[in-house]
């Protein structure tokens, strides 16, 4: 007989939002993603005083108040200075950013340059939908090159930037990829980035059905999907198609990838790459793949784990002195280090 | 060169002006530093100056490179840097070309004649060499070989020629301190300390340091060269150190953080000249309890330090005119989100980058007004180095109290002026000590004080208070998103009410010198204090009908201010910018206020002040 003891009452997806109504556009892919990270919050069992969520500007920046953890809207394209103070101010919170496209890589880019390279504790989530949705469907700095939008009437001229190469670059140590509606593979993906201590960076696709619907129809569709997708696991082939029929491997001769067929009449399976999620230089090719030559990588592309940074920056004020709370009669050997004279 | 007989008997000054001046790689600011403590511990008064290039190198020997540092120290009450300087070193011909003209008729130049080669004196303009060509006939000349005496002193050590030119400024100190009677011993440890990696260094300087003072004691002199006794300054029992702005607003913060009974300071900031001395030096106490942070920029600076304050630390940031700008939008989500914070503005020339290492008080208009919408904040302002310290605590106090974010007003000046400061007994400091809301009942975010209409600081990790907030408006009864017209106006009613209510928690204003009421009130705030209060005590003791009344708190006002200045005939505000608290002033209170301006980038001298406020009566 096994007596199971209930500290914290289980929480459903459903404790986790909050008594707000929704205000997303009908059919909008920031429906799923709320409803995975909700899933995902209860699957991990988030304790919802310790859980903070930050947002910019935009769509997806409305995400904290429809969640009943701590939540911080801020400023456009400043999440990740805001959730860096948080982290630096009490590192024991479990503290999530919500992003987007022209948040997190126009007006933020530098702000998430730099919170990647430093390896703050914090769950990204950049919800790409190549587009402006909140100021109504001007281009933004994913859109590929020719999209049309009210500020671009002939067609953006402008090379798009890739979210995961970016995240590569800038030195993330990890870094997925996951669409709006693949319910249990965003949640899984959640699960890993959370898992994760230090930067994770995570792109979801996501569809916005007013000013871009559509944009990932290539690789999304039900019809598509299956033959577009690659979903990478650490240890295993780089496989895709209904049936694993194709896979990748290195062109002979080159630092490139090549889809080949896979068994017979193919390419025997040992010759197929194996992923090796803490391989720099794979994760670089695999982000930089794009239908319809290629698959689009999904999954956790990269994860190598390293001290993340408010870690040590603690270690560090420790190391000078720093813990507990001091009185104020303590201010006196602050104040009277280097000289003093009295007067009579 | 005269030669006098020796001993003579040292000649007594109550207070006595030295500039030290030279390149910007020869350790003017050091020189000036060690002096300054070497005075303060001898028990004089004294005010600093150092003025400086913003090039770090500029190329050698160029005026424009020149880098000085003003002392003014003496056995009587000194409240300036001094007007005209009494003794000029000047350790090449740059900074004589750049420096002399400050010094007084029959005040004394000291030459390095081993810098003032005829390639230096071509790079500073000098047709011939002034100091052989007469054109110094109306100082005092004191020439000796710095250069070589330094050189032959050091030679034993094994330095390369550079590091032994480098030990020149020592050896210029030492003479220096010879020549005022002062110990040297302070400087000697600290260099010990300070080169301790390399002891043949430190044992060059204070090889230098002591034949510079030798050379007053044993040489055969000139008549010029005189030694002076300068009497201890009339002080309040008690013990003392000398401090600068930047470390009294740094001891301030860390002083606010335990009266209010926070665990940790979070100090973000970004590199600009000259706020990053604040950055350096609490980056060095984190035993104190302070974490601090270089952010990717100002914008990040300041996002941190809101953060950090959501997350119940105590947030500051610090920075100067431009990052300042930069910090706007932020500030305008604080204000929004009513989060607890300190931002310290050095300010500097402007606009724009401007003059990055010259004092000026034109952000007052950027930190009262300089937002996007009704966007109030409590602006502070320090008046002099060891204010820094009260004002940094009031700032925390306000802050906290208020759930608001609060400018502190310094400046070039006060971040690097040093000054004599009575230390206070920490445990007789201001407390008062923050409440984290834990009580679920009746909580929403904005729920608020009744008096103060400060909202609830409740922090993320509190069970049961779980809340959303942001730029976005709020309800005033709820906390919930809100575009209902009348609540905004509610609102932003209340933001305003909640900023002018710091009037009745704050000592109403008094006038620093003279009576309430009377001909003339002399209107001041920040670093002119020292200067403005120079030329009202000299006015009073001339018989004039002048008050001093200099303002530490800029927003709001005092509740009385209005009354306090319509009971004087003349109100003349000296400002260090074109008239902003002139016209706040005169916006207020319909007073006929009148402004007295100066933006040349450095203080404001007596002898100006003086002439104005005759000028009035």
């Amino acid at each position: 007989m096994t007596v199971t003891t209930i500290t914290d009452a289980e929480l459903a997806p459903k404790d986790y939002a909050s008594d707000q109504e929704v205000r997303w556009c009908p059919g909008c892919g920031d429906y799923a993603i709320l409803k995975a990270v909700q899933k995902a919050l209860a699957e991990l069992g988030a304790r919802r005083e310790r859980t903070v969520f930050v947002s910019g500007i935009g769509c997806a920046a409305r995400f904290p108040y429809y969640l009943s953890t701590y939540g911080f809207h801020t400023i456009h394209g400043r999440a990740p200075t805001i959730a860096t103070g948080i982290k630096l101010a009490n590192p024991e919170l479990d503290v999530w950013v919500i992003t987007g496209d022209g948040d997190g890589l126009s007006i933020g880019g530098n702000h998430m340059l730099h919170v990647l390279r430093r390896n703050v504790d914090l769950q990204i989530l950049l919800f790409n939908n190549e587009i402006y949705g909140l100021t109504k469907g001007q281009y933004s700095p994913t859109s590929r090159r020719g999209t049309h939008s009210p500020s671009t009437p002939q067609g953006s001229i402008e090379n798009p930037v890739s979210p995961c190469a970016f995240a590569l670059g800038a030195g993330g140590r990890f870094v997925g990829r996951a669409v709006d509606t693949q319910q249990a593979d965003l949640v899984a993906l959640l699960e890993r980035a959370h898992a994760h201590r230090g930067a994770s960076f995570v792109e979801v696709f996501q569809n916005c059905v007013v000013f871009n619907d559509g944009v990932f129809d290539s690789f999304t569709t039900k019809d598509a999907a299956p033959h577009a997708q690659l979903h990478v696991e650490h240890g295993k082939p780089l496989v895709f198609g209904p049936q694993g029929e194709r896979g990748l491997r290195l062109k002979p001769g080159t630092l490139a990838l090549e889809v080949v067929p896979v068994g017979k009449g193919g390419v025997p399976l040992e010759e197929i790459l194996v992923h090796d999620e803490t391989n720099r230089t794979l994760a670089q090719l695999l982000v930089g793949l794009e239908p319809p030559e290629f698959p689009m990588a999904l999954g956790v592309l990269y994860c190598a784990p390293a001290t993340s940074y408010e870690a040590d920056v603690y270690a560090q004020a420790r190391a000078a002195g720093f813990g507990g709370k001091r009185e104020l009669a303590d201010l006196g050997t602050l104040l009277t280090r280097d000289g003093t004279w009295t007067v009579e | 060169m005269a030669i006098s007989t020796r001993p003579r008997a040292r000649q007594a000054r109550e207070s006595v002006v030295i500039r030290f001046a030279g390149d910007s790689g020869d350790g003017m600011q050091v020189t000036g530093s060690r002096f300054t403590v070497e005075a303060a511990l001898a028990g004089n008064d004294l005010t600093t100056f150092p003025d400086f290039p913003a090039e770090i190198r500029a190329p050698a020997g160029t005026t424009y490179g020149v880098s000085a540092f003003q002392i003014h120290f003496g056995g009587v009450d000194v409240t300036t840097p001094g007007d005209a300087v009494d003794v000029l070193v000047a350790m090449n011909p740059a900074a004589l070309k750049v420096d002399l003209k400050d010094l007084r008729v029959g005040g004394t130049v000291v030459v390095d004649t081993g810098a003032f080669t005829e390639r230096n004196l071509t790079k500073a303009g000098f047709p011939g060499n002034p100091v052989e060509d007469g054109s110094l006939a109306q100082y005092q000349v004191l020439t000796v070989d710095i250069t070589r005496l330094t050189v032959e002193t050091v030679k034993t050590f094994g330095l390369s020629t550079r590091e032994a030119h480098r030990c020149r400024n020592m050896w210029a100190l030492g003479l220096m301190l010879w020549m005022y009677g002062r110990d040297r011993q302070v400087t000697t440890d600290w260099l010990r300390r300070k080169f301790a990696d390399r002891p043949e260094l430190a044992q060059a300087n204070v090889a230098a340091l002591n034949a510079g003072h030798a050379f007053g004691e044993t040489a055969e002199m000139s008549e010029h060269l005189v030694g002076y006794t300068v009497g201890k300054a009339p002080a309040e029992p008690g013990r003392y150190r000398a401090v600068s702005g930047t470390e009294a607003i740094a001891w301030g913060l860390i002083a606010g953080m335990r009266g209010a009974g926070i665990e940790k300071m979070i100090f973000a900031g970004y590199p600009i000249t000259p706020a990053s001395l604040l950055l350096h030096t609490l980056a060095t106490l984190k035993a104190h309890g302070v974490i601090t942070f270089q952010a990717e920029d100002e914008i990040a600076a300041m996002g941190a330090v809101i953060g950090a304050a959501y997350a119940g630390a105590l947030g500051v940031t610090s920075s100067s005119g431009p990052g300042m700008a930069l910090k706007t939008e932020m500030l305008g989500l604080a204000i929004a989100t009513e989060l607890p914070l300190v931002v310290v503005d050095s300010q500097r020339a402007g606009p724009s980058t401007g003059m990055p290492t010259k004092a000026e008080q034109s952000d007052l208009f950027q930190a009262v007004h300089g937002r996007n919408a009704d966007a109030p904040l409590a602006v502070l302002a320090a008046a002099t180095a060891s204010d820094c310290f009260d004002v940094a605590i009031e700032a925390v106090r306000i802050a906290t109290k208020y759930m608001t974010p609060v400018i502190l007003l310094s400046d070039a000046y006060l971040a690097h002026a040093a000054e004599p400061w009575r230390l206070p007994d920490p445990s007789k400091l201001p407390r008062f000590p923050v409440h984290f809301r834990t009580d679920p009942a009746g909580f929403h975010p904005f729920v608020r004080d009744p008096v103060t209409l400060a909202r609830a600081w409740a922090v993320p990790g509190t069970p049961e208070l779980e809340h959303r907030i942001g730029g976005l408006e709020k309800d005033y009864d709820t906390g919930h998103i809100s575009y209902d017209p009348e609540n905004h106006a509610r609102m932003t009613r209340t933001r305003a009410a909640k900023i002018a209510g710091i009037a009745n928690d704050i000592p109403p204003q008094r006038a620093a010198l003279g009576n309430d009421h009377g001909a003339v009130a002399v209107v001041g705030w920040g670093s002119t204090y020292g200067a403005i209060h120079q030329a009202v005590r000299e006015a009073r003791d001339d018989g004039l009908d002048v008050s001093h009344i200099h303002l530490r708190y800029l927003n709001p006002f005092p509740a009385n201010l209005g009354d306090l200045l319509k009971r004087f005939d003349r109100v003349l505000v000296p400002e260090m910018n074109c008239g902003q608290l002139v016209q706040l002033l005169r916006a207020a209170y319909l007073v006929p206020a009148e402004g007295l301006n100066k933006v040349e980038g450095k203080p404001f001298k007596v002898a100006e002040l003086s002439a104005a406020i005759r000028a009035s009566i």
